[in-house]
This record gives structure tokens, C-alpha cells and sequence, in this order.
């Protein structure tokens, strides 16, 4: 087999960290969809406060960081399919790793302003 | 492999007519082509979620931009499509964790699953589309 740069990394380590990733969003999307269910409506005074107590901050960024890690895993799968040409697919999956750097770092900034 | 397969005529070019009407692309098939397309949707949402989930979060005023914002009929349809494309990514995500275990692979259960992926997606969306607006 051979090991192409902008191929996949050859492994179970993506894979699996799809798959956990998944699980962990998962959960936190059930938990605060039921806080959020519990508490409408929703006020501004209610949103901030929910997004000030800490374990919503420690979760949502644990939920972000996956998302991060599952977006890039997902992305760079549709990039291998459907983009042949290696330059093309190189520079694509670089764009796609900027905007997931960029996508975390603006979260870490909304929830700790 | 087997001498049925070898009398197949091969290659079989894919024409417009054959690809639309004599084609048909099985529900597992529909699942997963629908689980990419809802990924792909979701990733490129990212920016506008996070906009405004910023711009909710920053003061009062904005809170309340947002909310009006999310009331015009364009923003409340994209916004249902990203609901839908998350129900769906979450539906059709717990089947393939499923299908990784080596649970419901067979056939009929595999078809069965789907029918429920794409029918509880679509009920979920319309349940949380009625409790956001």
C-alpha cells in the first residue's frame, strides 16, 4: 500500500475518534436540548446565565472540540472522494483545517468573552 | 466470481435515462448519501450558527436582533433545513454505530432502519421547528 500525503491516515485513530466523538456530541446534544426544553421560554437573562455556568462552558467546548475533530475527519473523506487532483486536494484540505481552527477559536472567544 | 456474474454485460455505461429511471438507489443507500450531504451542510452552517450564537450572547440588544432575525421566513427555513440536516446526522450517526457493531446488517433490518432514520428525523425536525417558533 502506498502513502499518499493528502490520502487518510492509514489507521484506526480517525476512525475511532469519529465514532467518540459522535457519542460525546451526542450526549451533550440530548442534555441541553432538555435544559433548553426545561427552561423556555428562553429570556436573554435566562441564555447568558446558562452560558455562564461552568460545566455549560467546559461541555460546550468538550462538544466543540469534537465537533472539530469530527468535521475534519468527515470533510477530508468528501475531499479524498470527489477531489482527484492531489495539488487541489492538498489546498482544499488546508482551507478546511483553517476553518475548523478558526470555528474553535471563535467558540473558545463567544464562551469566554 | 460465479459464472451468473461473468455473463453480465460489462461494462454497463451509466446514461442520463438509466441513472434517472432505471436506477434506483436502495434506502440504506439514501441514508447515507443524505448523511453526507447533511455533514457537508452542517460544516459550511458552522459560521453563521456560531454568528449568532455570538451575537445572542453579546448583549441584550443583540439577543433580540437575533430573535427577530430567525422570525423572516428565509432565515426560518434555513434554519429548519439545518435542523433537519442535524436530525438527520444524529439519526443516521447511531444507525452506523450500530451497523460498527455489527448489529442490524442484514437486509430486511438494514432497510427497516432506514425507513425509521428518515421518518424520525423528519418528525424530530418538525417537533423542534413547532417549539422554536
Amino acid at each position: 500500500m502506498s502513502r499518499v500525503v493528502v490520502g487518510a491516515h492509514y489507521g484506526l485513530r480517525d476512525w475511532l475518534a469519529q465514532r467518540v466523538t459522535a457519542v460525546l456530541m451526542a450526549v451533550y446534544t440530548v442534555i441541553v436540548l432538555a435544559v433548553l426544553l426545561g427552561a423556555a421560554p428562553i429570556s436573554y437573562g435566562v441564555w447568558t446565565d446558562l452560558f455562564t455556568q461552568g460545566w455549560m462552558r467546559v461541555a460546550t467546548l468538550l462538544f466543540a472540540a469534537s465537533l472539530a475533530w469530527h468535521m475534519w475527519v468527515g470533510v477530508r473523506d468528501i475531499v479524498m472522494d470527489y477531489v482527484r487532483a492531489d495539488g487541489l486536494r492538498l489546498a482544499l484540505q488546508v482551507v478546511v483545517l483553517l476553518v475548523i481552527a478558526g470555528y474553535l477559536g471563535w467558540t473558545v472567544q463567544i464562551l469566554w468573552r | 466470481m460465479s459464472t451468473a456474474a461473468a455473463k453480465k454485460n460489462r461494462p454497463k455505461y451509466l446514461s442520463l435515462q438509466a441513472l434517472l429511471f432505471e436506477i434506483r438507489l436502495p434506502l440504506p443507500g439514501w441514508v447515507s448519501i443524505l448523511h453526507r450531504v447533511s455533514g457537508a451542510l452542517l460544516f459550511l452552517a458552522t459560521v453563521w450558527l456560531l454568528w449568532m450564537l455570538d451575537r445572542s450572547l453579546a448583549s441584550e440588544a443583540g439577543f433580540d436582533a437575533v430573535r427577530r432575525y430567525a422570525g423572516l421566513w428565509p432565515v426560518r427555513l434555513s434554519l429548519l433545513v439545518l435542523i433537519w440536516a442535524y436530525c438527520h446526522h444524529f439519526c443516521a450517526g447511531i444507525r452506523y454505530l450500530f451497523l460498527d457493531l455489527d448489529k442490524g446488517v442484514d437486509k430486511e433490518t438494514a432497510r427497516l432502519t432506514s425507513v425509521i432514520v428518515l421518518v424520525v428525523s423528519l418528525a424530530l425536525t418538525a417537533w423542534l421547528g413547532a417549539k422554536l417558533w
